[in-house]
């Protein structure tokens, strides 16, 4: 046994340690990597009626992947447009609404973090609280606010600054706005934990040398900040990547949201396997993207959990 | 002489809401000079250094810089570079990048600013150190690159924030040396902070000792020492005993004092309180523990004090009596340790004598509180 278990054996006893280690060990691999894995495997399956699964024609294909390319068979495009469209459209669009996020969230994180006082729990407090309702409400929400007879509509009409209500919904600002809003809470507090451990003095040294406050973030605030905003920008990403109660409430008729697609495949079709093979996909992009960007900005896997 | 650029605060008050800061200063810190404020935590010692640097600013009156007026001029305008309590090193920064941090905002080049870094490092003679973390090095190594950082950015008025504080005593002291040749080898104004008085005195041209917002006397530190202006000032600059009475006559600048435990002793006026003591005001006499000497017989005359020994300790560079004193407070008494023999007067009453011109008399008033 290594050390460090016999040490945590030591500590917490058999029974305890054991409890709180299967307890572990049970999330990680029976919840997380069990279920991923079987996905993984159904995503090389053909989709065959259940009598038929473990049968002869119950093959490992590449199919599903192909059709995620390709499209189906027979089909006269030689890519499949619609399907790779929503998915770099996705991609695209979840990288702009994490960089808007961190935008918008840095400075609201670095002024909790470096105020004090009452002020901060109570602002900290309004910043939860609308999180307590649950997402297809606050989504709905939304809708009522960017609908054509909504209130924002309603507002820009009545002010004259639009003659006819524009339609939020259809030119998916409804969406990003909703997709945005949804994750500003996991931008702010990684960023703000950070922030608030940020040694005052470091500021006002920065000051009392002449740097002006641009400078000051650049290179005494961002770079102390940055396994804040990376962890902050993974979950961001990774989150709106793969959200899907948002986009079905607030995309447009004629857009889709990859994970639309995932679940028609899922549900609608009954097609598991080339669900599997979507999600896997969309899994392994967001995963890479995530990796590649942490190269960039030099960031390490320890310092995200910090 | 003064080369560098002096430092005044006029009518200076720092307010916030309710509560007095800083009441009413009034310095003038000559140019090329190390100029200290000491004075007990909370005195307002900081909050001066701040005004100073920039970082807030005076209710009522004004801080000179070089004859200019600063109301208005943020930290990173005026000349001043503050070196603070944390020293407040950029972790994430190599040791020369933290030094030649003022070079980047002037918009100096990498190299440009490299070499500078060397040549500062070699000053403080951490020369092979550039490329290190700052948590990589000591404490003492840090602190001197926080000099080098400060003096970087070639201030007119260097603000130290009792920097020494966190350093170990053999450390502390051996800084304390260095800080002084620093300053007369760039000849810069230093204004420090302090509430050692060791770091005061062997540090400063001038000292101003605060009190609750208030300064109650500036001076050298011999003056500040010997010639206390304030009982505040003679307890809390290095040790004192007290001996509180009435004033029972003066004449030219020695007071009687009828002391409540040791009948009349006979002491100087300092010079800032001169006419100040009147017949039959209160008033208090300091003896330091290094100016009594054991008394051959017992006379008592009025440089003389007779108690019962409580208490004997040796500290190496001294033997120190402790007798039975004034308010259930202890008279000390320090006898050099030349090397002669030492024999233990426990229990026995002594006579204690001094030197007149040893002794300080002013009218009564709070002390430090230790």
């Amino acid at each position: 046994m290594p050390r460090f278990l016999t040490e945590f054996f030591k500590r917490n006893g058999i029974l305890m340690g054991g409890l709180m280690l299967g307890l572990v060990l049970f999330w990680t691999i029976g919840l997380i990597i069990l279920p991923q894995l079987s996905m993984l495997d159904f995503s090389f399956r053909p989709n065959l009626p259940p009598p038929e699964m473990g049968g002869p024609r119950d093959v490992y294909t590449l199919e599903n992947y192909r059709h995620l390319v390709f499209g189906p068979e027979g089909a006269s495009a030689a890519y499949n447009y619609i399907d790779l469209g929503v998915f770099f459209r996705t991609i695209v669009a979840a990288i702009c609404i994490t960089i808007f996020n961190l935008i918008l969230c840095y400075p609201i994180a670095y002024y909790l973090g470096q105020s004090r006082g009452n002020h901060v729990r109570i602002f900290a407090l309004m910043l939860i609280i609308p999180y307590w309702i649950n997402e297809i409400l606050r989504a709905f929400a939304l809708r009522i606010i960017f609908g054509q007879t909504g209130v924002l509509n309603t507002l820009l009409v009545g002010l004259g600054i639009f003659d006819t209500p524009y339609d939020f919904i259809r030119n998916d600002i409804a969406l990003y706005a909703g997709l945005g809003y949804a994750y500003i809470l996991l931008m702010i507090f990684p960023i703000y934990n950070v922030i608030e451990s940020l040694d005052r003095n470091q500021i006002e040294a920065a000051r009392d040398m002449g740097a002006s406050w641009l400078r000051i973030h650049r290179r005494v605030v961002i770079p102390y900040a940055k396994p804040g905003i990376s962890s902050g920008c993974t979950m961001v990403f990774m989150l709106s990547a793969g959200a899907l109660a948002a986009p079905q409430i607030l995309g447009g008729p004629s857009s889709l949201w990859f994970t639309q697609i995932i679940y028609q495949w899922f549900n609608d079709n009954s097609n598991w396997p080339q669900g599997a093979a979507y999600a896997v996909v969309l899994l392994v992009t967001c995963i890479v993207l995530v990796m590649a960007a942490m190269r960039l900005f030099k960031v390490n896997m320890g310092d995200i959990g910090k | 002489m003064s080369r560098g650029i002096g430092v005044e605060l006029k009518d200076m008050w720092i307010r916030f809401d309710d509560f007095v800061a800083v009441r009413n200063a009034n310095v003038a810190v000559e140019g090329g000079k190390f100029f200290s404020f000491l004075g007990p935590s909370g005195c307002g010692k900081t909050t001066i250094l701040r005004a100073v640097s920039g970082f807030l600013d005076p209710s009522e009156g004004d801080i000179l810089i070089g004859g200019n007026s600063m109301r208005g001029i943020g930290p990173n305008k005026r000349p001043t570079a503050l070196i603070f309590q944390n020293l407040a090193l950029f972790p994430l920064m190599k040791v020369w990048e933290n030094i030649a941090f003022s070079m980047e905002i002037t918009g100096a080049s990498a190299k440009a600013r490299r070499k500078r870094a060397d040549e500062l490092l070699d000053m403080i003679a951490l020369s092979d150190q550039g490329d290190k973390l700052p948590s990589e090095l000591s404490g003492g190594q840090r602190q001197r690159v926080a000099i080098a950082r400060a003096l970087c950015a070639e201030p007119d008025v260097l603000l130290l924030d009792e920097p020494l504080s966190a350093l170990d005593l053999k450390l502390r002291q051996h800084m304390r040396t260095e800080l002084r040749e620093i300053q007369q080898r760039v000849g810069i104004t230093f204004i420090y902070i302090t509430h050692d008085q060791g770091e005061a005195l062997t540090m400063s041209d001038h000292i101003a000792v605060m009190k609750a917002g208030v300064i109650d006397q500036i001076g050298t530190g011999k003056d500040v020492y010997n010639d206390p202006a304030t009982p505040f000032v003679a307890s809390f600059v290095g040790e004192n005993n007290v001996f509180r009475g009435k004033v029972k006559s003066v004449s030219g600048g020695e007071a009687l004092i009828a002391t409540n435990r040791s009948g009349d002793l006979v002491a100087r006026v300092s010079p800032s309180n001169q006419g100040l003591l009147k017949p039959g005001d209160d008033a208090m006499l300091f003896i330091r523990p290094e100016a009594f000497s054991l008394a051959e017989s017992q006379t008592g005359g009025n440089t003389q004090v007779t108690a019962r020994v409580t208490n004997e300790e040796f500290e190496g560079s001294a033997f120190n009596i402790f007798m039975e004193g004034d308010q259930g407070k202890q008279i000390k008494v320090a006898i050099p340790n030349l090397g002669q023999s030492f024999e233990s007067r426990q229990g026995r009453t002594i006579a204690l004598e001094y030197d007149m011109r040893n002794a300080v008399a002013m009218p009564a008033g709070p002390m430090a509180t230790e």
